[in-house]
């Protein structure tokens, strides 16, 4: 098991590494460079430019040597110092603009993962027991709709008729009174009232997309024959499903830990934008537009390599949860 | 405890599939006595059936399949094995109910085709026989360890003290049997379902299995419903047959008779179709052309008017088997077949006297 | 447990049940020689979900083909004095009780005073009956054939037919909605088509070749899984210049879709070769000498086509879906093309939705076309999967 832990964790590191390449190419892709067209905005508009500053800037980050020159410089400082540069739009460095934004995406996405959870594992469950019954169609239908329908569309029709039909303006994470204060109960309590809806749109999706899941791997193992062999053995019915189909069922859905989180993560980013959330997403957006280029930097590089981290932590929660994976088994799997 | 006793009476039983496609009539109009510390072999080719009835025993029928007539009476030997019995209509009881609950796995267990798929990949060998343990009999789980292991020896598992930890995948398909027998033996029932549990294992862990179960039927003295297609093994375990075909039982008497002296034409069909060493290599006569039955079983939503056996009968009257369904005959006590050929040489004979 | 599955999986042969055709038997000769893809055909002929969806599908791309005809305006057309128009309504019945065949009000366009919006009282007067085959603004069907043919429409432009509004700009929605199906849902087409390439040649290679081969893709596709779509595709598609002519955009977003779409298929078809290599059927063409290629065009591909059918329909959704976000970032591709995400980028705040709802309306095509595609690929996965009758 811990050779196992191990083996995966190295595998990661290359892959982490060539995420930072990758992301690297991305925000360079557009032609010209932040800084250049920054100053000549300043120019044109005639602000003094601090000649000191820029240069403190072109030197720290490599800006007038090569590409890989400039990847060295960014990569060195995150690694050894965790800084992921500065933010020109901004105007301060990026690891002051986004750790709190994070952390709100962050939480969102936690909430709408503990909602499709709760939600998904008992209805699948439900819905392959009771197989073609009306709730069975029901919820199929339903998890139809959940997976055409994508988060930022789905909050567009909310918003539309919250507004309409009961005069709420919904988005944003604080009411405007709000806005500025300092933390209190209250404000955790109005942030909470903001948060509901975009947890509800984003745990939408991943439920639908969840419960079909649940169905088909429980359907699959309710077929196998050591669920009769278990009723034959006198166990009662929910004794039976729970110890047996379902025990076996839920790994897919338990090692969905990993990655699921950050597919909430990065999929609650439009869903962000529509509902003007001051989270990750609306500046992700906003820095890939002006080509904020340390800035939509950091966020890719932190996505991926959450998201690598995410897979890991789903193989080997998988592994502890499945001897066969453990015994590197493949029967029945 | 008596020897002949009655330990389990199926009486007419129907199990019914209704699916989209039409109603499947798995088990149709089928009679069974099961002796106490007897071997009851039940063969006939898949479909007939004889699986069903096992299932519909243990009320383990899954829908859309129902038992829609017919009831099954188990003579419940009561705790102080003073020869008295409690009776009860296992048709009568709710499914999922404590009652059948309590007979499941307790007094009647169940021995399934395939070792390797009768057990959950993800849990113990230990954890799965325990739990049966515990579930039956109130001990605690130090105890129930203890008999899991006993049981594992008394199956003849190689370190059963190392294998109860082990899952199942990880032993021979051989061993997960003896596994899975030791879990259905684990609370000492009165009578054990083996619904071929030898098909999927080789010819060597065969013979051992097979040898087994006859040790162990002598130690616990418990009866065996023996569910097979294979007449080779009824000869070796049974000493009473019953043979299905399409839902219902065709013939049936003692072992020794089913072999000298088959009365059905079906019988005959599947006897004259085994492979003979002492015929063909002993003997060493010209090779003889294995006989067959001609034709198939029928889809299983028709239902054939007469005697089912009649299209693939060499023996078939006209006019009559397509016409009329043969009733039960006893041409003798102990020996019933239904067919029409005997029907002018015993008139309805007597009901079996047990 | 054998005697009960049996029922449903159909005869087995067993000692004394030797199988003699008899001659009731026949009327199922014809299933037995069915060729794979008449018996997957048939299967899926009897999934009525995805016959559904097969038939809306086909008339969606069929709007898309014939947009030109099929749509009473020019998109891009500005009525002037009906910006912002809410849909028209149809009646069959005049003020006087009449029936008469299908028509349209005329309307009197007036301004709130308060907002200075311009609202639009009907003109029960005035009576525009709805007519098929009208001549109306002028186009060149597929940039190739002039023509002013519509499908239907007023005939008559005092009183043009917006059976969902028009924009801010009095442009008639349906139409626009007509025009993007042509982009919304080829984009997915395209992409797919791009990801096929890309993963039958990748996955192939590394599953034939196997060793460093297969270990390099390997790796690239672990890393292109491990960057999460939409932040990818949103950073991609930033890269792309805004003065760039319409259909370079259109071609480089589609590419950027297919960028993570070909990985799952390289996967699936990695994984066959691998299997399939240890087929005794490939193991005894290899012993009767035939050349590699050989064996993987005429052995090995036929065995995983279907799988590649049902990933490619699978996959699409996810590309509409894609092209929608996007454009609706106005990220992607940006006016003058039209696209369902495009018309979306018109509906971002709530003011707008509150006063002009129907521009939602290309949410209900993209909603449609993506649960089509769901049914679709869900029928066919059934039906190619040889195992369940």
């Amino acid at each position: 098991m811990l050779s196992y832990i191990i083996g995966r964790l190295l595998r990661m590191i290359p892959q982490v590494f060539l995420i930072s390449i990758l992301a690297f190419i991305i925000v360079q892709l557009p032609p010209g460079d932040y800084l250049t067209e920054h100053l000549n905005r300043l120019r044109q508009s005639g602000a003094s430019i601090d000649q000191a500053e820029v240069e403190r800037f072109t030197k720290m980050y490599g800006l007038d040597q090569p590409m890989h020159i400039q990847y060295l410089k960014w990569i060195t400082n995150i690694v050894t110092r965790g800084s992921f540069g500065y933010s020109f739009e901004w105007q301060k460095p990026v690891n002051e603009v986004i750790v709190g934004r994070i952390g709100t995406t962050f939480v969102i996405a936690f909430l709408s993962f503990v909602v499709c959870w709760s939600l998904a594992i008992p209805i699948g469950i439900y819905v392959a027991v009771r197989q073609y019954s009306l709730a069975d169609y029901f919820f199929t239908f339903l998890g139809f709709i959940g997976l055409a329908t994508p988060g930022f569309l789905l909050a567009l029709v909310i918003m539309y008729v919250a507004y309409t039909y009961f005069g709420i303006r919904v988005g944003g994470l604080f009411s405007p009174e709000f806005e500025t204060q300092p933390w209190s109960w209250a404000k955790f309590v109005d942030l909470l009232s903001h948060l509901w809806l975009p947890v509800l749109i984003l745990a939408i999706g991943g439920t639908a997309n969840l419960i079909r899941t649940m169905r088909a791997t429980m359907l699959d193992e309710l077929r196998k024959q050591y669920v009769m062999v278990a009723r034959a053995k006198g166990l009662s019915e929910f004794a039976v499903l729970l110890r047996y189909p379902v025990r076996i069922a839920i790994n897919p859905i338990l090692s969905t830990f990993g990655w699921l989180l950050v597919w909430f993560f990065s999929g609650g980013m439009v869903v962000e934008i529509v509902l003007n959330l001051n989270t990750a997403g609306p500046v992700l957006w906003r820095s890939l537009m002006r080509q904020d280029m340390y800035m939509a930097g950091a966020y890719i590089v932190i996505i991926g390599t959450l998201t690598a981290l995410g897979s890991l932590i789903s193989d080997i929660l998988l592994a502890i949860v499945d001897p066969r994976i453990r015994f590197g088994s493949m029967e029945g799997l | 405890m008596p020897e002949n006793q009655v330990l389990v009476e199926i009486k007419d039983l129907h199990t019914y599939f209704f699916l989209a496609e039409g109603v499947v009539r798995a088990v149709d109009g089928v009679d069974l006595v099961i002796k106490r510390r007897q071997t009851l072999g039940v063969v006939g080719e898949s479909g007939c059936g004889k699986s069903i009835t096992s299932l519909s025993l243990l009320r383990l029928i899954p829908p859309p399949g129902r038992i829609t007539q017919g009831e099954i009476l188990y003579y419940k030997p009561s705790a102080g094995d003073n020869g008295s019995v409690d009776v009860i209509n296992i048709t009568a009881l709710n499914p999922n109910g404590r009652e059948i609950r309590d007979i499941r796995g307790n007094q009647i267990s169940m021995v399934f085709q395939e070792p390797m798929t009768a057990m959950s990949p993800v849990r113990t060998v230990g954890q799965q026989i325990i739990e049966a343990i515990m579930l039956h009999q109130k001990v605690n789980k130090a105890e129930a360890r203890k008999r899991a292991i006993e049981m594992l020896a008394r199956v003849k598992m190689p370190k059963p003290e190392r294998t109860i930890d082990d899952y199942p995948f990880q032993l021979s398909g051989g061993m997960r049997q003896r596994a899975v027998i030791a879990m259905a033996l684990s609370c000492h029932p009165h009578l054990l379902i083996a619904d071929e549990p030898t098909t999927a294992l080789d010819v060597t862990t065969e013979a051992q299995i097979l040898d087994l179960m006859r040790s162990l039927q002598n130690e616990l003295g418990m009866a065996i419903m023996y569910i097979t297609h294979n007449l080779g093994v009824v000869a070796e375990m049974a000493e009473e047959v019953a043979v299905m075909y399409l839902g219902k039982v065709v013939e049936q008497t003692d072992v020794k008779t089913i072999f000298l002296e088959p009365l059905h034409p079906y019988t005959q069909g599947l006897l004259s179709s085994i492979p003979r060493l002492d015929e063909s290599i002993m003997r060493g006569e010209k090779r003889r052309r294995l006989q067959m039955i001609k034709g198939m079983v029928p889809d299983p939503y028709t239902r054939l008017k007469g005697c089912p056996f009649h299209p693939r009968c060499p023996k078939v009257i006209g006019d009559v088997c397509d016409q009329v369904e043969p009733a039960s005959i006893w041409v003798r006590p102990g020996h019933m077949v239904r067919c029409h050929l005997y029907a002018e040489a015993v008139k309805s004979g007597p009901a079996p006297s047990h | 447990m054998s005697g009960f599955l049996s029922i449903f999986k159909g005869k087995q042969q067993e000692p004394g049940a030797e199988v003699q055709a008899p001659s009731a038997q026949t009327k199922d000769e014809r299933f037995y020689r069915a060729g794979q893809w008449q018996l997957v055909w048939w299967k899926f002929r009897r999934h009525r979900l995805a016959n559904f969806a097969m038939i809306v599908l086909g008339i969606l791309y069929f709007i898309a083909a014939f947009a030109e005809f099929v749509s009473p305006y020019d998109p891009l057309h500005r009525f002037k004095d009906f910006s912002a128009k809410p849909p028209s309504v149809i009646y069959i019945r005049d003020t006087e009780g009449r029936l008469r065949l299908p028509f349209v009000y005329g309307a009197i366009r007036a301004r709130d005073p308060v907002t200075m919006r311009p609202v639009y009282k009907e003109d029960t007067t005035r009576i525009y009956p709805i007519k098929l085959f009208v001549r109306g603004d002028e186009y060149k069907f597929w940039g190739l054939f002039p023509s002013d043919l519509h499908l239907f429409g007023t005939g008559d432009p005092q009183m043009p037919l917006f059976i969902l509004g028009s924009d801010h700009l009095g442009r008639d929605v349906l139409s626009r909605i007509f025009y993007g199906a042509r982009i919304s849902l080829t984009v997915g087409l395209i992409g797919v088509f791009l990801s096929f390439i890309l993963g039958l040649v990748l996955g192939g290679l590394a599953g034939y070749f196997g060793g460093l081969v297969d270990e390099a893709v390997m790796r690239i596709i672990d890393v292109l899984v491990s960057l999460p779509a939409i932040p990818l595709w949103m950073a991609l598609a930033a890269a792309l210049p805004q003065d760039w002519p319409q259909l370079r955009t259109y071609f480089y977003v589609t590419i950027i879709l297919s960028i993570l779409g070909w990985t799952s298929l390289a996967r699936v078809v990695r994984g066959k070769m691998l299997s399939l290599r240890e087929e005794d059927y490939v193991m005894s063409a290899k012993l009767d000498g035939e050349s590699e290629w050989q064996i993987i065009a005429r052995y090995m591909l036929p065995g995983f086509t279907s799988y590649i059918i049902v990933s490619l329909t699978m996959a699409i959704p996810g590309m509409i879906l894609g092209e929608t976000a996007l454009s609706f970032l106005g990220i992607g591709l940006h006016p003058p093309t039209i696209s369902w995400g495009v018309m979306l980028q018109d509906a971002q705040n709530v003011q707008t939705i509150a006063q002009l709802p129907w521009l939602l309306t290309p949410v209900v095509f993209v909603i449609t076309a993506v649960l089509m595609f769901n049914f679709l690929g869900d029928g066919l996965r059934d039906a190619a999967d040889p195992y369940v009758t």
